[in-house]
């Protein structure tokens, strides 16, 4: 991996004001947890309502579409991306660098959070589950959407349109979509580890682990594809 | 010898044509890219910095395709015409993250010795985004210039610059392009490209409009009058000996001088001492008033 692009990245990421939005959403999460705690509400709802409702519906989508489109995307939207890519560096250099920055800020700003949630939910068991689902989800995500930065100069509204549309809505909608959907890989998991009535998955774990795979080596491999053909606007385009 | 090559090449989006057949190479010194906004400088920039593929035609540079080859920055640096740099870097920073990127075997030494050639080593230490337009667009220079190119383009690089900046740039410019560097910078003001380089290219509505020295170009416009001003020792005298000259359409008398149009160049430099020898009138001024790429471009781009 590329050290010098991965320190431009963390400092470009965390020099942002963008990375603000990383610490609300886990705080809330832990804080809603805690006020099912003292409400005495039950485990099963505190884990519906709270790890998958909150966590895993938005915690962990939103934090690693935040990081991820935020990587590249950043950088190509305001022009610096130029610096990085007149380099003699061949392009899965850069794709590497970009996405281990992106899945290490993202896993750590939601596996841990999640973590505390659960344990604060149920068990350690639990939370083990949910850290490990979680960052599963987190390198898949980020994959998925550092490719969506690539593709897209609006990287942010698609990914949201993914993840409020495809995977909050339709999914519970249409049973077929779930194998298109990183946040039941990530459940699937996390139950699976877990082995708690508290969560379900939706997809056997077997299907989610390639599914995972498949979906974050053919992003990172077209990422490279298209940073290959990376073009800079023209004054007439 | 680094060379960029452009064989036939054009670029359109969709219907529009931004770049028409163009066909040219550049050698070692400083060439000007001229042409108004919009004439598709920075279109032609990029494919030869290898961020767009022609749509027909090949861009080569020191002989390897620009395009979805990375290693051609090896001896290719692009200052693009987006002031975007990192600003949460120090000059320093940046520009020795440049030098390791390009894994240079002393990046140290190559940050220092580009930042001191664009003099910003006094400011070094400070972060990018507390920098002057100026100071910004040096420092981007220098990080383009850390891996010594062999090839340099520079999109507008005189953008934001105050005058004593630009001298310093154009200065080194000249500097890259005496010491046999490839270097190509594109501008839309004439005076920038007549100060930095005797070598023009000029870009109007996407097609090469005129290439080579800018005084031969305007030289080549022979059915337009070159206008001279002229001070002597009796000018009305000599107002009156020039008018019967085939060779120039129009003279008029001041109190400054002579302003003389001649429709032939060649014919009127070498008439015109002849002329003053005969008459017995010493000149003491000839000037070339219309000189200047404004009217060799204005010129162009009316004909």
């Amino acid at each position: 991996m590329n050290g010098t692009i991965a320190w431009i990245t963390a400092r470009g990421l965390f020099g942002r004001r963008r990375f603000l939005l990383l610490f609300p959403l886990p705080v809330l999460l832990i804080g809603l947890v805690l006020l099912g705690r003292a409400a005495d509400v039950s485990n099963a709802d505190i884990a519906d309502v709270a790890l998958v409702g909150l966590g895993f519906s938005v915690v962990l989508p939103i934090i690693a579409l935040v990081v991820g489109a935020g990587v590249l995307g950043s950088e190509i939207e305001d022009g610096t991306a130029v610096h990085i890519l007149t380099k003699p560096l061949p392009r899965h250099e850069i794709i590497l660098a970009k996405l281990a920055v992106a899945a290490g800020v993202t896993t750590v700003a939601t596996a841990v959070p999640m973590f505390i949630a659960a344990a604060l939910t149920d068990s350690v068991r639990l939370a083990i589950g949910v850290a490990l689902g979680t960052a599963l989800g987190a390198i898949t995500y980020s994959a998925l959407f550092l490719l969506l930065s690539l593709v897209s100069r609006r990287p942010v509204l698609i990914g949201l349109g993914y993840i409020l549309i495809w995977e909050d809505t339709l999914v519970n909608l249409i049973s077929g979509t779930r194998v298109l959907s990183v946040q039941q890989y990530a459940l699937a998991v996390s139950d699976r580890i877990a082995g708690t009535d508290l969560l379900t998955g939706n997809v056997s774990t077997p299907v989610a682990l390639v599914m995972a795979a498949v979906l974050t080596v053919a992003s990172t491999v077209f990422a490279i594809d298209r940073l290959r053909s990376f073009t800079l606007a023209g004054e007439t385009s | 010898m680094t060379t960029i090559e452009l064989s036939n090449v054009s670029r359109w989006y969709g219907n529009v044509v931004a770049v028409n057949n163009i066909t040219m190479t550049l050698g070692p010194g400083v060439t000007g890219l001229l042409g108004p906004n919009g004439a598709g400088k920075t279109t032609l920039l990029h494919m030869m910095a290898g961020f767009l593929p022609p749509s027909r035609g090949t861009v080569t540079v020191a002989g390897a395709p620009a395009w979805r080859n990375p290693s051609v920055y090896r001896i290719l640096g692009l200052v693009s015409e987006r002031e975007a740099v990192h600003g949460f870097l120090t000059a320093w920073e940046f520009v020795l993250a440049n030098a390791k990127l390009h894994r240079l075997p002393d990046p140290e030494a190559a940050a220092r010795r580009a930042l001191s050639l664009v003099e910003m080593t006094e400011a070094q230490d400070r972060r990018i985004d507390t920098y002057s337009k100026g100071m910004r667009q040096r420092t981007r220079v220098a990080a383009a210039l850390v891996h010594d190119p062999q090839v340099l383009v520079l999109d507008e690089p005189f953008n934001g610059m105050d005058p004593r900046q630009r001298l310093q740039m154009m200065d080194l410019l000249h500097e890259l392009g005496a010491a046999g560097r490839t270097i190509l910078f594109s501008s839309h003001i004439l005076e920038e490209v007549e100060q930095v380089s005797g070598t023009v290219q000029v870009i109007v509505a996407g097609r090469l409009a005129a290439s080579g020295d800018y005084r031969s170009i305007r030289r080549l416009m022979t059915h337009r009058p070159h206008v001279f001003s002229i001070h002597s020792s009796d000018d009305r005298r000599l107002a009156v000996a020039l008018i019967g000259q085939p060779s120039v359409t129009g003279v008029e008398l001041e109190s400054t001088g002579l302003t003389v149009r001649a429709g032939d160049y060649g014919t009127f430099t070498r008439a015109l001492p002849k002329i003053a020898l005969a008459e017995g009138i010493r000149v003491r001024r000839l000037l070339p008033s219309d000189e200047s790429l404004e009217s060799v471009f204005s010129y162009l781009v009316a004909s």
